[in-house]
């Protein structure tokens, strides 16, 4: 299980976050919200080792995150960074690379390895676009593709920057169905999200940041209650009944 | 695009098609010369069966040139390969960005002031060619490193390593004279004592990179992703980067600033070979580069005969219009994306 403990998060000579407590839980899905620039992206960068944590602590299966080897980590957490290069190889060579933190020098693939690529290919859904060159892809196929580099690391703990950008609503939409059914499978996965009224349908826990803390963590159904989505991000929420559970919108708040 | 989906049955034959032609052109050119030999008469000379003028011929001027050609190639090429992948730049090459004319001024002092190391030679060349590329790189990293940069500064420290070259041949105008066209290249007046030591650099430089390959494969999907899945990315830069400047050093201290092989054996490697897997791409460009340095060395020795050209006048003439339009395409593309 992968948590941070009291964490300052940044750049070097800028502090971007302060204060972070939270632990990604198997079997959860985590998103997280907040307006740009909030440190979204930097707390998710931090918790992986991609950024050395300014203050606090990141706690690895209990133990703290320097103690292990980038590859250890690697094993353990998967990152799907927001921006994704798309170099000229085929699909499938590209999920093959989600193998790396599992191949010793020289990095010969095995047999295993072919075959976690492919079930990743396939649990992502983009099993059909194996033999493909990535550059040919569409975004959303792209992402697909991503995703299965991601899973065939096997990790247990996910984590993924803005999933959903750029993707048609469909892609959207099988994308954050992908990381419950991998929650579901008892893997931790940490979103960052835009799109406020998919977070509060389809998250276990919602953490919302804002001026640099966090400013909540909690259920969908508490968060949503305690009207902090509306006022970090100055929009106003609502729902209705719909078949099977509650249907969010969004608006703008009325003048006065 | 289309060129991206190669067929694997074609990919198979690649691989053994260009070692042929590599062989080939250096049966070739140890029978094409000045005087014609016939191939029975080489293979007899190389078996040490032969006897008389056309053994020796063979054995003392031909073979070490031959060896000189294919190990320069194949080590630029290689150079070339692991240079543009490490710095994600096409137009990046071990001539252009500073390694041969680093490893140049390098071996130019050496023998300069110790003319009778030659076996130390190629160890000067490798550390200047360190040297040129950590302080390209340097720069680059100073200025935020766009591709343009990274070329615009290899251009400035080879032409001031140029100058270098240049005033230490002022000084000790016999520094170089065991080397032929030093300054754009040749293998002519080659022995084999000043190839062997550059081999026994180039052969466990080239395996460390080829074993380096799946390495460099992740490298090559952007350093956040290769740093998630566990590589320790600027360091594996700095090594593979160490390895090219072995590769590039190595292949200067015998064959001068021979260019353009490690700029155009890699595109020709990755339009014959993809770019799925690294390893198979650093094969095929050291095959290529072997086979594209013997063959211009034999038009560089024929063209003419009995006058001789250095192969890397035929090189850069063939190569500077490659570079040229390589420019064009990659300006065009950035509009065309622009728009």
């Amino acid at each position: 299980m992968l948590e941070v403990r009291r964490l300052a998060a940044g750049y070097p000579g800028r502090r971007v976050l302060e204060d972070v407590t939270l632990a990604l839980r198997p079997g959860r899905v985590l998103v997280l919200l907040g307006p740009n620039g909030c440190g979204k992206s930097t707390l998710l960068r931090t918790m992986p080792g991609l950024l050395s944590p300014l203050g606090g602590e990141v706690l690895l299966d209990g133990r703290p995150l320097g103690d292990y080897s980038p590859r250890q980590i690697a094993r353990k957490t998967a990152y799907l960074p927001q921006s994704r290069t798309a170099p000229s190889i085929t699909a499938r060579r590209m999920v093959l690379h989600g193998r790396f933190p599992h191949l010793s020098y020289p990095r010969r693939c095995r047999r295993e390895d072919y075959e976690a690529a492919d079930r990743a290919l396939e649990l992502a859904g983009a099993l059909d676009l194996a033999d493909r060159p990535l550059p040919e892809l569409s975004g959303g196929q792209r992402q697909k593709v991503y995703l299965a580099m991601a899973l065939a690391q096997e990790a247990e703990t996910l984590l993924m920057d803005e999933p959903t950008a750029y993707l048609d609503i469909r892609c959207q939409l099988e994308t954050l169905a992908l990381a419950r059914r991998l929650a579901a499978e008892g893997r931790a996965a940490a979103l960052v999200l835009h799109d406020l009224c998919l977070a509060l349908a389809m998250a276990d826990d919602i953490a919302v940041l804002g001026g640099g803390r966090l400013l909540a963590l909690d259920g969908p159904e508490e968060i949503y209650r305690s009207k902090i989505l509306e006022r970090v991000m100055g929009v106003r929420l609502g729902r209705f009944a719909g078949p099977g559970g509650w249907r969010y919108f969004c608006e703008l708040p009325e003048e006065g | 695009m289309k060129d991206l989906r190669i067929s694997s049955t074609r990919i198979k034959y690649v691989l053994p098609a260009l070692a042929a032609l590599a062989v080939l052109s250096a049966l070739l050119s140890l029978c094409l010369g000045a005087a014609a030999l016939p191939p029975g008469e080489v293979l007899a000379a190389l078996l040490g069966r032969g006897g008389g003028t056309a053994a020796q011929i063979v054995l003392y001027a031909r073979l070490p040139r031959t060896c000189g050609c294919l190990l320069a190639g194949a080590a630029l090429a290689a150079a070339g390969t692991v240079i543009q992948g490490v710095l994600e730049n096409p137009l990046a090459a071990p001539n252009v960005i500073g390694v041969n004319a680093g490893a140049g001024l390098c071996t130019a002092v050496c023998a300069a002031l110790w003319p009778a190391r030659a076996a130390a030679v190629p160890l000067a060349a490798f550390l200047g060619a360190l040297g040129g590329v950590l302080l390209v790189l340097g720069i680059g990293y100073r200025t935020g490193a766009s591709r343009m940069t990274l070329v615009l500064a290899g251009v400035a420290v080879s032409g001031m390593f140029g100058a270098g070259i240049d005033a230490v041949l002022s000084f000790f105008p016999d520094a170089l004279n065991g080397y032929a066209d030093f300054r754009v290249g040749g293998v002519a007046n080659l022995s084999m004592s000043r190839v062997a030591p550059a081999f026994w650099v180039i052969l466990p430089a080239f395996l460390l990179a080829l074993s380096l390959a799946g390495e460099m494969d992740v490298l090559l999907l952007g350093d956040e992703t290769a740093r998630s899945l566990g590589l320790p990315a600027r360091r594996l830069r700095l090594v593979l980067l160490a390895l090219a400047a072995a590769l590039a050093g190595a292949a200067v201290s015998f064959a001068g600033l021979l260019g353009f092989v490690g700029l155009i054996a890699p595109h020709m490697a990755r339009r014959l070979a993809g770019e799925d897997s690294s390893a198979r791409l650093l094969l095929t460009s050291a095959l290529g580069g072997a086979a594209l340095v013997t063959l211009c060395d034999i038009l560089a020795r024929t063209l003419f005969a009995p006058y001789e050209l250095p192969v890397g006048v035929v090189l850069s003439l063939l190569g500077g219009p490659f570079f040229l339009w390589l420019l064009l395409r990659q300006r065009r593309g950035r509009r065309r994306k622009r728009a």
